[in-house]
């Protein structure tokens, strides 16, 4: 899985007879043992594991709820109650899978801004960074689809909200759009089919999950991993053997995530979650103020900036339209970063702006986040509109213009001198 | 087999229209797997629905459902139906009657939104037009919004007693679904 090659020796007869057939302890052993990881990575570089957890946890979690769920508009809400109630440790196992989701998109966003500010998405990293924004699309579509299975009230009117988001495309060829709804609702509304045939997305869409982050660890393994300085590994002594040392390190990271997950399962489960999605699915009554989970809320702000007119300029019938258009390309852009960002250091600790513009745009996504919350109306619209140009102007401007006319400060030699000083550095290259 | 080169020629000929057959039929095959996510057989069954009106008294309003989704009958008051009537054309953020029994690009006057003889009758799809909302407004002490018809809470869309959008986000006016009388106080919706 990897340009460094293994150093693994079978001892056994066993071993070799069954390294020679099929090199996967191998593989395994040149992958997640001996790899060489660099020797400078700071805890934000052990979300990368925590995710791997996240993403099993999840799974496991997910195929037990499974086995106690009913698919169905008349059965689903009581399933869920049921398993809350009545199955054994099934309180416990339904938190854990919903604050879970909540818990894999807390460490996604952490790795993401991780990635943006030390530049992680540069050459030569561009595809394993574009294949990451490949999982984070279909991580949004799992949840997406995973919050309709309680059909509570909240579940059925963020689905009607969603999917409706496509019949913005009558704008462009009038039945397009209200053709592409129609066929994901199996029906001329959200209904019991919906339910079903999104349940089977659900449990599909995590093996496709596992198969992409597959090709992001390979990537990763074949243009090796970032460090807080930006520097490519030059010597043998820049790196340690990534176990037992990046190991440990993860697994210092993964138990204080715990801490954080366990203490929404066991004492808060439902804070993360809307009260009105205790209500069960009904058709005819709306929910007063319809409000996305969470991880949503800079997106759905972002769509919800396109009304009548955005900042001034009237939009007419379009703005439905450029809305769902700004808020996919809310993702999208993500995937232009490598191209778009045109400084040859990677690193914000070297990049005095630009670590001004990572920090302003951090906050612009906070403040999304926030406006996502609130109701779509009076000065909200304005800041929304606002925070949404700042968004964009991240990368479409802070990215390029900075790497022209910023003066980075200078950078190490190589990862020794950050880490030991020039002088040992001379010392360490020379063991 | 003559020589070598007609051979090859022959090959190819086989091997392209081999391939492009089997492209067409695997093509063909993604079909019915597209195809079955569409509104079933006993979806589309249900696709009308016969309404008694009689019980309906002056300024009251029903909801029924029909495919699924719900559609709002208001029996209009004489002084809603003038508010309707009065309003100009320029007035509409959507200039379209969108009644799914006349064509396209039929203004948006409140006659082309109701039957003739029937002006008291509204019969619109109740389902907001931005992002499929059930707009407030059916209930005695809902709010109606700004132009008394309707008021879509999600995402503040207002609509007017003839079910059109006068201010919010929403694209376009309510849908009157097809419908016609069958008596003078029955009708029959799709």
């Amino acid at each position: 899985m990897s340009g460094h090659t293994s150093s693994y020796e079978p001892t056994s007869r066993w071993g070799k007879w069954f390294d020679e057939r099929l090199p996967i302890a191998r593989l395994v052993h040149g992958s997640f043992v001996a790899f060489p990881t660099p020797r400078n990575l700071n805890y934000l570089w052990t979300f990368g594991g925590i995710l791997m957890f996240c993403l099993v946890a999840q799974i496991i979690t997910g195929i037990v709820l499974a086995m106690h769920y009913q698919p169905s508009d008349t059965a689903a809400f009581n399933s869920i109650e049921h398993i809350r109630r009545d199955v054994n440790y099934g309180w416990m196992i339904r938190n854990m899978h919903a604050v879970g989701a909540s818990m894999f998109f807390i460490a996604v966003y952490i790795h993401i801004f991780r990635g943006l500010y030390y530049g992680s998405y540069k050459a030569p990293r561009e595809v394993l960074w574009i294949l990451g924004v490949i999982i984070l699309l279909v991580m949004m579509a799992t949840a997406f689809l995973g919050y309709t299975l309680p059909w509570g009230q909240m579940s059925f009117w963020g689905v009607t909200v969603i999917t409706n988001l496509f019949s913005a495309l009558d704008t462009i060829y009038q039945g397009l759009g209200t053709g592409i709804v129609e066929w994901l609702w199996g029906g001329y509304s959200v209904s019991g089919v919906t339910l079903n045939r999104f349940f089977s997305l659900h449990y599909l869409l995590p093996f496709v999950l596992t198969g992409i982050v597959i090709l992001h660890v390979w990537a990763l393994h074949v243009v090796g991993q970032n460090n807080p300085t930006g520097l490519e590994l030059k010597e043998p002594s820049e790196a340690v053997p990534m176990h037992p040392y990046a190991t440990s390190k993860d697994i210092v990271g993964l138990f204080a995530f715990l801490l954080l997950f366990a203490w929404f399962v066991f004492f808060m489960p439902d804070y993360l979650g809307h009260a009105d999605n205790y209500n069960e699915a009904n058709p005819l009554v709306t929910p007063p103020h319809i409000v996305p989970e969470w991880y949503f809320l800079p997106f759905y702000a972002i769509l919800r900036a396109f009304t009548g007119s955005f900042l001034g300029i009237p939009l007419g019938s379009y703005a439905k339209l450029l809305g769902v258009i700004a808020m996919f390309a809310a993702i999208a852009i993500l995937a232009f970063a490598p191209w778009l960002d045109t400084s040859r250091v990677r690193s914000a600790k070297y990049r005095p702006l630009f670590k001004w513009a990572f920090w302003a745009f951090a906050f612009t996504c906070v403040a999304l986040g926030y406006l996502g919350a609130k109701p779509a109306e009076g000065v909200y619209v304005l800041w929304a509109q606002i925070f949404t140009v700042l968004y964009f102007a991240y990368f479409l401007v802070a990215m390029p213009v900075l790497g022209l006319i910023e003066t980075p400060k200078k950078l190490p030699r190589s990862i020794n001198e950050a880490v030991l000083g020039p002088d040992a550095a001379a010392a360490a290259a020379k063991h | 087999m003559t020589s070598h080169v007609d051979d090859a020629n022959r090959r190819d000929f086989l091997v392209v229209a081999g391939n492009a057959f089997a492209a067409v039929g695997a093509a063909s095959l993604i079909w019915p797997f597209v195809q079955q996510m569409n509104p079933d057989a006993s979806a589309k069954a249900l696709a009308s629905t016969e309404v008694d009106l009689a019980p309906v008294k002056e300024g009251q309003a029903i909801t029924i459902m029909w495919r699924g989704k719900p559609v709002f009958i208001r029996n209009r008051t004489k002084d809603e139906i003038a508010a309707a009537e009065k309003v100009p054309l320029a007035d509409l953020p959507d200039a379209e009657a969108r009644n799914g029994a006349l064509p396209a690009a039929t203004p948006a006057t409140d006659s082309n939104r109701v039957k003739s003889g029937h002006e008291n009758w509204l019969v619109a799809v109740g389902i907001c037009t931005h992002l499929g909302c059930i707009p407030k407004g059916q209930g005695m002490g809902d709010a109606r919004g700004d132009f008394g018809g309707w008021f879509c809470p999600c995402h503040g869309s207002h609509y007017d007693t003839s079910g059109r959008i006068r201010r919010g986000p929403a694209p376009r006016n309510l849908d009157v679904p097809p419908y016609e009388f069958v008596s003078d106080t029955k009708i029959k919706i799709g």
